[in-house]
């Protein structure tokens, strides 16, 4: 954690990648665990294919809700690019787990700019711990794309203040109060995440 | 001296931490602003859309008592709420920044008036422009209309205060302006709710001298107008809104108002904070009690320099704007090297972020992660009912388009680039006649078109038509009515028939209201904007007549919920000659798949662009296969067989 003990958590991907579903969830389990949450919401351009980040920072006292470049602790991509545009909001021994599926804008399908060849590895090579691992696919193999958001959350369980099992249950009591037919499938997404990670 | 009840729990706020978790809501600062009013008994409550402000009604519309609605535009909402507070109801009107030019009309008189119950105006501005056309400070509006001004710097503040303005406007008898930003409208944090207490509707009365401002009666509203103002300022001095953050380390001491309070707390916890909740008028003696402790003062506003233009004309040594930046946020990282630097210490090399929006050009120094990243501009939706429309105007040559506020204003971006003008809301129309009017000789024979949503049409538009016929322009208007607020997420509105509780209401018949508009009935089309020869059919015909005409567009936005999604399409490849062609639409489901270059016989260079849909986004729409002379696109289904 950064100083003050404030936990600093970036997720970024871009609209409809459920950025902000799993913003919402870890905020809400740092609340379940009497913490003092603030997350920003970047609304509006998010249906439009724009980029969307939230900041999650969760501790005794959150004072200004914005992380700050190189404050961030963990950064949760879910998209390469996406990761590596946000990568130096990271402190220096901050991880990154980024979901490797590439989403590429109209302005990268038309041909006006080039998508990188290796985002990870220019990550990577900025000296920042990343691990990287195709979420979208272990979602699919459990046959439903929508998962991915489970999957980067179990794949970051072990890196927070509170234990995998906490977030584990907020999300599956999330689904058991909304959806109850989904929660083991998003049992076994999160689980499928930690392994992925290899944190379990 | 009027005391506000309620004042004790607003200072505490920034100093409370963990409460038992069932007392603790975890709510966005729009959504406490709506459940503030609530609970101060707010009757009646109005807005239009507009970010970031749009989620404070969509939240109330929630209670069921309190009356709530979406209005035509701003000037309109504030109007509705000036008539409730003066039948007794405490009232709310919310808008984004821009909004309140819009209502300042009504609230430069409203201020000579007063009030009756309780009204106040809430307006959130765009602090670092993530969604609007400028970055204005509605702090000014509190100085140009001689009302105070209220400023949280948080959802939990924005819950107390907004229930506090309610209370200033009664004892004051003036409008309050609660100003938020991006910051607090759109970041979640903790809350700690209570319950509603309902206020006895007082009724209104009539009282010629105060309610009819006519020139006789105005005259003498000023005079009680400074007079409040005074009032305000003695309060402003006495109110615990203004309180002194105690800070043992004296080198530098702060003003600030609204979030840049928590930004200054993060980046110096030791230094001593003047917290402005109370911003205008300002308590001047609190100021220059601060400005003897420290070395030095630091005024840190978001966005103009308001504060620090008053302190130094009372004679108080400040910095402000010399050190800070005149835009965008103030947040800890922007803060301490100018504090640092001001300070006379080393500055580390800041940390520097890829702009997701613009793309990175000219020369770096280092090498940053991410620096030459392609940017990730918004776009237009798959399917939008617009799409067809840039489509055809990026084909047809010898026009200037006027354009507007919404979705359609993504047409001036890639790949249409076919948008001259953005102004602001409704000005496509006027814009559109004096183009035509001043138009030089050389453009003699230039079409002017002009482009405007449905829901800004009804904002601001219809006067400027009614300008262009009465005035016998010469402009060809594209009304494009997809039965939404496109832009801020889908709002309804007169144009869709729906209130804001999803009550059937008045839909609009826009052809009507056009031809009474003065448009000829010959030169109003409906026309569907999937159907690209019909409208380029429409746009050849219309532009040539020389009179005003009307080409309105009768297809949903794709994210209403009646949107009816069809089997998606795909490209047959060996059919597909590269030409490129659907890619002039801009629907974001077609995707290049191989590019190639091709040596015509005249030894001309060709670039071919082979294509594919992704067919998990595709909705069917059936647009596309329209502009591919070679039929390569084709339903899902004759391709598998
Ligand atoms: C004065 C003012 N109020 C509100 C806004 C926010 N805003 C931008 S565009 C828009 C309306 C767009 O609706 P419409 O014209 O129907 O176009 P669409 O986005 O649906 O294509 C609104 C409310 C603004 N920019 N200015
Ligand atoms: S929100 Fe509606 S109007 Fe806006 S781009 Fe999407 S489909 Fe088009
Ligand atoms: S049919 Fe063509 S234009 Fe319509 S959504 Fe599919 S790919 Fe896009
Ligand atoms: S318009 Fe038809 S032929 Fe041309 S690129 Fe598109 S699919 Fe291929």
């Amino acid at each position: 954690m950064s100083e003050n003990n404030i936990t600093n958590i970036l997720v970024a991907g871009i609209g409809g990648q459920g950025v902000m579903t799993a913003a919402e969830i870890l905020s809400q389990t740092a609340l379940q665990q009497g913490f003092d949450v603030k997350k920003t919401e970047v609304a509006g351009m998010a249906q439009r294919g724009g980029v969307v980040t939230s900041h999650v920072r969760f501790g005794a006292r959150v004072l200004s809700p914005a992380i700050a470049p190189g404050e961030a602790d963990i950064l949760i991509g879910f998209e390469p690019a996406e990761a590596l545009r946000w990568c130096t909001h990271l402190r220096k021994d901050g991880v990154a787990m980024v979901n490797v599926l590439r989403q590429k804008p109209p302005v990268v399908n038309t041909g006006l700019f080039d998508y990188p060849d290796d985002p990870v590895a220019e990550i990577r090579e900025a000296g920042i711990d990343v691990h990287a691992f195709d979420a979208g696919a272990i979602a699919r193999e459990l046959g439903n794309p929508k998962l991915v958001n489970t999957v980067m959350l179990g794949a970051i369980s072990g890196y927070l203040p509170f234990s995998a099992e906490v977030l584990k249950s907020a999300i599956l009591d999330r689904f058991r109060q909304h959806k109850p037919k989904l929660v083991e499938i998003n049992e076994q997404a999160f689980e499928a995440g930690r392994k992925a990670d290899g944190t379990s | 001296m009027p005391e506000c009840s309620g004042v004790k729990e607003v200072i505490k706020l920034n100093q409370v931490t963990a409460k038992p978790a069932a007392e603790r809501r975890f709510m966005s600062g729009n959504e406490a602003v709506a459940r503030g009013a609530w609970e101060a008994g707010c009757q009646v409550i109005t807005a239009y859309p507009g970010t970031p402000a749009t989620e404070i009604l969509e939240y109330a519309g929630q209670y069921e008592d309190m009356y709530s609605e979406w209005s035509v535009n701003e000037k309109v909402s504030l109007e509705v709420a000036i008539g409730a507070s003066l039948a007794g109801s405490r009232s709310l009107c919310a808008m984004k920044h821009v909004g309140l030019n819009v209502a300042s009309d009504a609230l430069m008189t409203q201020t000579l008036v007063g009030v009756k119950g309780g009204l106040v105006v809430a307006v959130a501005d765009d602090v670092g422009l993530s969604s609007s056309q400028n970055e204005q400070d509605s702090r000014n509006w509190g100085r140009f209309a001689n009302v105070p001004v209220l400023e949280p710097s948080d959802a939990q503040e924005a819950y107390q205060m907004v229930q506090h303005a309610f209370e200033l406007s009664e004892q004051f008898d003036t409008p309050v302006i609660l100003r938020l930003t991006t910051r607090i409208c759109h970041v979640k944090a903790v809350v700690s709710p209570g319950e509603r207490r309902e206020n006895e509707v007082a009724g209104f009365e009539k009282d010629m001298a105060k309610y009819v401002m006519v020139p006789g009666n105005a005259k003498k509203r000023i005079p009680v107008m400074f007079e409040r103002l005074e009032e305000l300022r003695r309060h402003s001095e006495a109110s615990e809104l203004n309180y002194l953050h105690p800070g043992s380390d004296q080198r530098v001491g702060f003003i600030t108002s609204g979030p840049t309070f928590l930004h200054v707390l993060e980046s110096y916890p030791n230094a001593p904070a003047l917290k402005l909740g109370l911003s205008h008028p300002l308590p001047m003696e609190k100021i220059r009690a601060l400005s003897q402790q420290v070395e030095r003062l630091v005024v840190v506003e978001e966005v103009d320099p308001l504060l620090e233009t008053e302190i130094k004309a009372a004679g108080i040594e400040v910095s402000g704007k010399d050190i800070l930046p005149r835009m965008g946020e103030l947040a800890p990282h922007v803060l301490r090297p100018a504090i640092e630097r001001l300070l006379g210490n080393a500055v580390p090399i800041e940390t520097k972020v890829a702009p997701p929006v613009e793309p990175k050009v000219e020369a770096k120094t280092e090498k940053v992660p991410g620096d030459d990243l392609f940017p990730r501009p918004p776009t237009m939706c798959v399917a939008c009912p617009h799409l067809g429309i840039y489509y055809c105007l990026s084909h047809i040559k010898n026009t200037y388009i006027a354009g507007d506020i919404g979705c359609y204003t993504l047409g001036a971006g890639h790949p249409w680039n076919a948008l001259d003008t953005c102004i602001c809301m409704g000005a496509s129309m006027g814009v559109a006649l004096g183009l035509d009017k001043g138009r030089s000789k050389d453009d003699d024979k230039k079409n002017i078109i002009a482009v405007i949503g449905d829901s800004t049409f009804l904002h601001m538009g219809m006067q400027g038509l009614l300008d262009i016929t009465y005035n016998k322009g010469n402009v060809t208007v594209l009304l494009l009515d997809n039965r939404a607020v496109g832009m801020t997420g889908g709002q309804d509105g007169p144009s869709t028939g729906r209130s804001l509780q999803g009550e059937e209401t008045l839909r609009v018949d826009f052809r009507k209201l056009v031809e009474a508009l003065g448009v000829k009935p010959e030169r109003i089309r409906e026309v569907n904007p999937y159907e690209l020869p019909t409208l380029f059919t429409a746009l050849r015909e219309e532009t040539k007549a020389n009179e005003p005409s009307v080409i309105i567009t009768n297809q949903p936005c794709v994210l209403v919920d009646f949107y009816a999604p069809k089997p998606p399409l795909t490209v047959e490849e060996p059919d597909c000659n590269g030409c490129g062609n659907c890619l002039d639409l801009g629907c974001p489901a077609i995707y290049v798949t191989r590019r190639e270059t091709e040596v015509k016989p005249n030894g001309k260079e060709k670039k071919l662009s082979f294509v594919q849909i992704d067919s998990a986004a595709c909705t069917g729409c059936d647009l596309c296969p329209k502009t591919c002379a070679p039929d390569a696109i084709v339903p899902m289904q004759t391709a598998q067989q």
